[in-house]
């Protein structure tokens, strides 16, 4: 098949920053609404995975939401408050990790335009500032603290879908492969047509549920025909939308993100 | 099973076309198939063109420059044509548009005209027009003419029959072509040699050529059409009289721009160095081509998608359905679902800037915003961008309206109220406990199979992870 192409190599930090000197030693971590509600486990595998690395994690307990929902949905006013909270929450960290890849991404490309909307000078600046050092957690990994094997350990076979947003907004690369693939014992088998869509698009997943559907059944007929015991990603969202796919038609294969899997050693998940 | 796509097109809202297109079985097969083999086709000679990100900027950077300057631009080019021997008409719409082509045909007594490349007489409804005044328009291009003769509707830019077989093209010619030989297989040679027969006779005895274009050069007045196919060479060249309809977007400033776009269309339209036919001309000429050239220059709403400061790019389009071919919708529910001219990514923008909400409304939503289009678009229209753009305006325009399409509307109350929570850490944590407590009639063995409401297209296909006892934030809490 055609689409069954290699995922770009390395690309620069996509956040426009050499990586300094000296890594970071404290982030602040975005959770996103979606994991602290829905995947809690996520967050605290990217707190085990982080502090395994002596990075100190901090939790501003006043965010809420980024508003992508809001302002892909069209509901571009109800995003303004969201976005000025966001800068408020997190206008003083240093460096701000998310383990969502389009949640980051809103952050960077479609901030600055919700300012722009608001017509708010104040709140531009703020954003042009904060933006750039909101990263991704596979970004903050390879690029911020220069590592690959996080001292992971995890006898499974998986696979890797890398969600849309990762791979056209934030230009990961493959980042998240190269992690994987120094985790100790496990087995990461290609996707097919790996860059295809899985036909999440957030409310287009209800709005457009047939179409959504369709998309869907070819990604878990790719994923099933590389045997994998687990389809992992770097985003929740794409995940549930995968996951309930594999549950409802019990397959057995499970879905995890990135930062759980980087969790796990020889002792467990840690968290 | 194509007219299962062509009803699609007719059925109303994207959503609905798209069900009815998602279950013709022969509609998924050939665009399947289509869509991937140009997919890898064009990212091989993509791959070839060592500076192709330039070339792309550079054919951003030159539609920008145009668009801004479009009025002197358009002036330009038509005093460029005048002087060439042509003649230049201004068309504020698409009945407008139709007025002067039939006008320029009754004046010459016809009634009956050859056309080729032109997907811009098909956004005016140009051949309906002309039938009402008793002018047969014959379309050339070959699978324009498959559509023609089916009476159906193109579903791609350009391979307008992507969603037929030979299989259906050959019953299709054996009953519609009277010249079309008793045993007629469906070898695409043969089929191909019995539309050429059929088209070289209307080719010969054709007094009026209809042709799009698709660049224009003002400073020369050069007009141009690329193609496979060589019938837009005889249509612009055998009939006495030629009339080119072109939308106002389509001027070049001169050869040096032209060049960029010349490069960039074949290559990402199909997947060719350089296309087979690549015809310019200026004016008329004493004894080559046709005696008179007309120009008709279309607006049809463009002006207003120029006054939209983010939708304006779609203008860049150069129609080389790159992103048509990546699109994983498109590749799905075809190009009928989008009920517009202009089908696949392209159209879901152009179309609701250029019809208007109330016609196209659902189309800003036929995405996932999976980037593929703006990855691939020769011109860099930044269409997910745009298509999110489209949604707020969507959105602002129903919340005028009054009663359940406008304010409370339930999606509407719905968001605002889930706005309200996000901005309040207090009314966030009670709606994350709230969420626990009432999913409880719902969950089955820790997943949710089933939701009420809008929400149950979700859960027509997929389960949902029941929402778990410890949010992050409670753990976070407890560790401290």
């Amino acid at each position: 098949m055609v689409d069954d192409v290699r995922l770009p190599a390395a690309t620069p930090s996509p956040a426009g920053m050499p990586a300094p000197a000296t890594p970071p030693t404290r982030v602040a971590l975005f959770i996103t609404c979606f994991n602290d509600t829905m995947f809690p486990q996520t967050g605290r595998a990217v707190v085990t995975v982080l502090e395994r690395l002596g990075v100190a994690v901090d939790f501003p307990l006043e965010q809420t939401c980024c508003g992508q929902m809001h302002f892909n949905t069209g509901y571009a006013v109800q995003t303004i408050p969201l976005v000025r909270r966001f800068v408020n929450v997190f206008g003083d960290a240093e460096l701000v990790v998310s383990p969502s890849a389009s949640c980051v991404g809103m952050v960077r490309d479609y901030y600055g335009r919700v300012a722009e909307l608001a017509g708010d000078d104040g709140l531009a600046g703020e954003v042009a500032a904060i933006a750039p050092r909101v990263l991704e957690l596979s970004e903050l990994l390879v690029d911020r603290l220069g590592v690959e094997d996080v001292g992971a350990y995890f006898p499974r076979r998986v696979t890797y879908h890398p969600t849309c947003h990762s791979l056209r907004m934030l230009h990961v690369g493959d980042r998240p492969l190269r992690l994987l693939r120094a985790v100790r014992g496990i087995d990461v088998v290609e996707l097919p047509e790996a860059e295809q869509c899985c036909g999440f698009g957030g409310t287009f997943a209800v709005k457009n549920a047939d179409t959504s559907i369709a998309m869907l059944s070819d990604k878990v007929r790719t994923i099933l025909d590389t045997r994998a015991e687990v389809c992992v990603s770097a985003d929740n969202s794409c995940l549930m939308h995968i996951g309930g796919a594999l549950s409802r038609q019990r397959t057995g294969v499970r879905t995890m993100h990135l930062a759980e899997i980087l969790a796990q050693t020889k002792t467990g998940a840690g968290a | 099973m194509s007219d299962m796509a062509a009803n699609a097109g007719r059925a109303g809202s994207f959503p609905e076309a798209a069900r009815i297109a998602l279950a013709d079985t022969q509609l998924r097969h050939n665009l399947g198939h289509a869509t991937h083999t140009i997919r890898a086709k064009r990212a091989g000679v993509v791959a070839e063109v060592p500076d192709w990100e330039a070339l792309r900027e550079a054919g951003r950077a030159v539609k920008e420059r145009v668009l801004r300057h479009l009025d002197t631009h358009l002036e330009q080019l038509e005093a460029s044509i005048q002087r060439a021997g042509g003649v230049v008409h201004w068309a504020r719409d698409a009945r407008e548009c139709n007025r002067i082509v039939g006008d320029i045909i009754a004046s010459h007594g016809a009634d009956e005209v050859v056309k080729a490349k032109s997907l811009t007489t098909e956004e005016t409804g140009l051949n309906g027009a002309l039938q009402q005044r008793g002018i047969h328009a014959w379309e050339t291009d070959l699978a324009q003419l498959i559509i023609q003769l089916s009476d159906d509707a193109p579903s791609h830019i350009l391979v307008p029959a992507i969603h037929k077989n030979r299989e259906q093209i050959r019953a299709l010619f054996a009953r519609a072509l009277p010249d079309a030989p008793p045993e007629l297989s469906d070898d695409p040679r043969e089929l191909a040699e019995t539309a050429r027969a059929h088209l070289r006779k209307l080719f010969l005895s054709a007094r009026v050529g209809i042709s799009g274009v698709n660049f224009a050069v003002a400073d020369t007045g050069t007009v141009s059409v690329v193609e496979s196919e060589g019938n837009g060479r005889m249509c612009t060249t055998l009939p006495e009289v030629l009339i080119s309809v072109m939308g106002i977007e389509k001027v070049v400033p001169s050869w040096e721009d032209l060049e960029v776009y010349l490069q960039l269309l074949p290559r990402s339209s199909t997947a060719e160095r350089m296309n087979p036919y690549t015809s310019l001309w200026t004016g008329v000429s004493e004894g080559d081509g046709p005696r008179e050239f007309h120009l008709v220059l279309l607006d049809n709403g463009r002006t207003s998608v120029l006054a939209d400061t983010i939708g304006r790019q779609a203008l860049n389009c150069i129609r080389c359905s790159a992103c048509l071919n990546v699109c994983p919708v498109y590749e799905r529910t075809g190009g009928h679902a989008y009920g517009s001219t202009y089908p696949g990514p392209i159209g879901a923008i152009l179309t609701p800037m250029l019809s208007g909400m109330t016609a196209a409304g659902s189309l800003p939503y036929a995405s996932s915003l999976c980037g593929a289009c703006y990855e691939v678009c020769p011109v860099k229209i930044n269409i997910p961008e745009v298509l999110v753009h489209l949604r707020h305006e969507e959105v602002a325009q129903a919340a005028r309206a009054p009663g359940v399409r406008g304010r409370v509307a339930p999606e509407h109350v719905a968001m605002r109220a889930m706005a309200r929570v996000f901005a309040n850490r207090r009314l966030y944590e009670a709606a994350q406990r709230a969420g626990r407590i009432t999913q409880w009639p719902l969950v089955r063995d820790g997943a949710i199979r089933r939701l009420p409401g809008p929400l149950s297209g979700w859960t027509s296909a997929r389960d949902i992870p029941a929402v778990p006892p410890q949010s992050f934030r409670d753990w976070w809490r407890e560790r401290q």
